[in-house]
């Protein structure tokens, strides 16, 4: 479905399912060169088992029209106008990668609104080095593989998002691709890296968190590695920690390790 | 960047879509030799069938020894994923079948193996879909023979038997200013000698049965689709960018970035058509792509070596390998091939009719039989054999004529091959 966030159109998907304000909500933010596609698996669960699903492409990206954010409290800004644009009081935020720290500040910024927080392949801070930033600006495709290689673990991936016989390397690497080759007028990856990079509010949000959260990690995470979400981990009031036989893109590696983590948390 | 999740062909070739089995730790890849798979509960079976979570279910959709294959072929074609098939062909069928129905039209090579051709000229006409000829190297041709309903541009890598060589980079470009996508049929070069994706091809297909499985016992196809091509920007496959009725409404393109044209292909392709591959034929496939770089290599340094001598016999008229300045491929083949240009091809004795089938007949090592890409060697008559429904007209512009003998040149030690080859031309000449 499209909503108008912020005075400009975007796309969420749904799960296959119409949306239903009655109905508990999840919105899913994807990380940096994704879209919504990466949560097709756990995103048609939710959808089908009682909850509606809102997941977004950021401004910017693929289907959604307006300005990519270009730091996290921009990010944050999007997912609470998300929220008002659905008419959604309250909702439980599930980010990836640079979408947990969008959907961490947005439950700073608005606590009440925030049933469940779940952080998946998070890290703060997030740091990015200077050679990949400038990789990312200057030699896309280059760093597009790097960051591909560096987000995955496994040769042998269970059955995945398009079902058996998906090579998640490939995949995730046409995505990566097709995310960047979608805003001509922005380069979506430098500016989402930099985002990540820049964001220095991590402590400071997570003491404002008032709502469960939830940090699902991928044991074999290069990215983001398990150790650097410690921060936040420690300062979490209600905070839970699972990690699952995944790198990076733990939802595709690993998707019902991380569906069912998800869903303890956020049906349990 | 390689890395461990990113390695280097060779080590794809024998462990993508492959680990030890967590259950009874065999290193090498179970055949799965079951219909159907047991659900956890209820729920779980609601959610395979719902696309809520992946597994299998059924092998005629999936099967885990199948799914191997198909990760496999996929990584090494630098694709997203893969679907195999029950033949080459079955592949091919596949492709079409999930982007048009009737009223759609195909722009296709000449240069077509004569399965692919009937496909296309005979058999889909009855149902509805049309398809113009154009000679691979006819760059013009392939743009002018585009109209409003066509949906794909196909061809093969190196074309059968004559070897053009398909300009990928040229006719991808004007696929894509048409928005429309290319198929490349990949059998004759494999992986190891050519990367159509990269080249900029939106789907790659084999014939399995070939080099991929290199031993010559099973019939399998495979389809790879890239993830390059933007169904939804092109606006012209309803099929992949609209609800479809058949399976929940759902939208492939929304569901799926990248990976629509597979999601349907699967859901309706392999459920309704049920060309699936078996387990059995998929574990005898991976045997061979264990050992794919290494037998690719020895069958580039046999040809080599078997068309030199060819080209140097007074009783062969033309050796139409892309290696010979000679060729009218040399120069593509040499930017797209460094590697080789395959080890299938053709040439022409100075003879009859008569004399060819006494060539044929006099060889010893050489099989005489209707497949190509086999470790040992093999030897066809093109106009009697693979291409014997089509007229005339239609094998000239194919560059075929009556006296084309194929060759498939195998693992074997290649002075064997010359010597083989060196006694049948002359009992062929002697046949005058």
């Amino acid at each position: 479905m499209y909503l108008t966030v912020n005075g400009h159109t975007t796309f969420c998907y749904t799960g296959g399912k119409a949306f239903d304000p009655g109905r508990p909500s999840v919105l899913f933010i994807h990380g940096v060169l994704n879209d919504h596609s990466v949560w097709i698996l756990q995103s048609r669960y939710f959808a089908n088992h009682g909850c509606n699903v809102l997941a977004a492409d950021l401004p910017g990206h693929c289907k959604s029209a307006g300005v990519p954010p270009a730091s996290v409290e921009q990010a944050a800004a999007f997912v609470l106008g998300l929220l008002d644009a659905a008419g959604l009081a309250q909702a439980a935020l599930v980010g990836h990668s640079f979408g947990s720290l969008a959907v961490l500040e947005a439950a700073a910024q608005a606590p009440q609104r925030v049933t469940r927080l779940a952080l998946v392949g998070t890290a703060y801070p997030m740091r990015v080095s200077p050679a990949l930033l400038d990789g990312a600006l200057n030699r896309p495709m280059q760093a597009i593989d790097m960051v591909n290689s560096y987000s995955h673990s496994m040769l042998a991936p269970p059955p995945s998002a398009l079902g058996p016989g998906t090579w998640l390397v490939g995949s995730s690497r046409a995505l990566m691709r097709r995310v960047l080759a979608s805003n001509s007028a922005h380069n979506l990856f430098h500016t989402g890296f930099k985002a990540c990079d820049d964001y220095r509010n991590g402590e400071t949000a997570m003491d404002r968190v008032s709502c469960p959260t939830l940090f699902l990690l991928g044991r074999d995470d290069q990215m983001t590695l398990p150790k650097s979400a410690q921060t936040l981990i420690e300062r979490a009031r209600q905070g839970r920690v699972v990690s699952v036989p995944a790198g990076h893109q733990l939802m595709t590696e690993a998707p019902d390790a991380t569906l069912f983590a998800l869903k303890e948390f956020l049906q349990g | 960047m390689p890395g461990y999740s990113d390695p280097g062909f060779d080590t794809l070739a024998l462990h993508a879509g492959a680990a030890p089995d967590p259950g009874s730790g065999a290193r090498a890849v179970p055949i799965h030799l079951s219909t159907s798979f047991v659900f956890e509960s209820s729920d779980h079976a609601a959610a395979l069938f719902n696309l809520e979570r992946a597994g299998h279910v059924y092998s005629r959709i999936s099967n885990p020894t199948t799914a191997v294959l198909e990760q496999r072929v996929a990584a090494l074609e630098g694709g997203i994923g893969a679907i195999a098939t029950a033949s080459g062909q079955a592949a091919l069928h596949l492709s079409i079948a999930t982007l048009m129905g009737a009223g759609s039209h195909i722009v296709a090579s000449t240069a077509l193996y004569g399965g692919s051709q009937n496909l296309l000229h005979y058999t889909l006409r009855r149902f509805g879909i049309d398809t113009s000829f154009v000679k691979p190297g006819d760059i013009d041709g392939w743009r002018a023979a585009l109209r409003p309903n066509t949906r794909l541009l196909f061809g093969e890598t190196v074309g059968n038997p004559g070897l053009d060589v398909l300009d990928i980079p040229t006719v991808s470009a004007i696929a894509h200013e048409a928005g429309l996508p290319l198929l490349v049929d990949s059998t004759l070069t494999t992986p190891w000698l050519m990367l159509p994706l990269d080249l900029g091809a939106d789907l790659v297909y084999h014939s399995a049965t070939k080099f991929l499985s290199g031993h010559g016992t099973v019939i399998a196809g495979i389809v790879v689709d890239g993830g390059s091509f933007d169904w939804e920007r092109s606006g012209k496959f309803a099929e992949l960018t609209e609800p479809y009725a058949g399976f929940h409404n759902m939208v492939f393109s929304e569901e799926s970035t990248v990976g629509a044209f597979l999601l349907r292909a699967r859901r309706e392709g392999l459920r309704d058509f049920g060309a699936c591959l078996s387990p059995h034929s998929a574990w005898l496939v991976l045997q061979g792509i264990e050992t794919l770089p290494l037998r690719m290599a020895r069958h580039m340094q046999n040809t080599h070596a078997v068309v030199e001598f060819l080209a140097a016999q007074p009783f062969v008229a033309r050796v139409g390998h892309p290696m010979l300045l000679t060729h009218p491929s040399h120069a593509l083949a040499q930017r797209l091939l460094p590697r080789g240009a395959g080890s299938v091809f053709s040439f022409d004795l100075k003879g009859s009719r008569e004399q060819g089938k006494k060539f044929v007949e006099s060889l010893r090592l050489f099989s005489h039989l209707a497949n190509v890409g086999d470790c040992r060697s093999l030897v066809i008559h093109p106009a009697s054999t693979t291409h014997f429904r089509m007229s005339d007209e239609a094998l000239a512009q194919g560059g075929i004529s009556q006296g084309t003998i194929r060759l498939s040149i195998g693992l074997e030690d290649p002075l064997d091959l010359i010597d083989d080859l060196r006694r049948a031309l002359k009992a062929a000449e002697k046949a005058a």
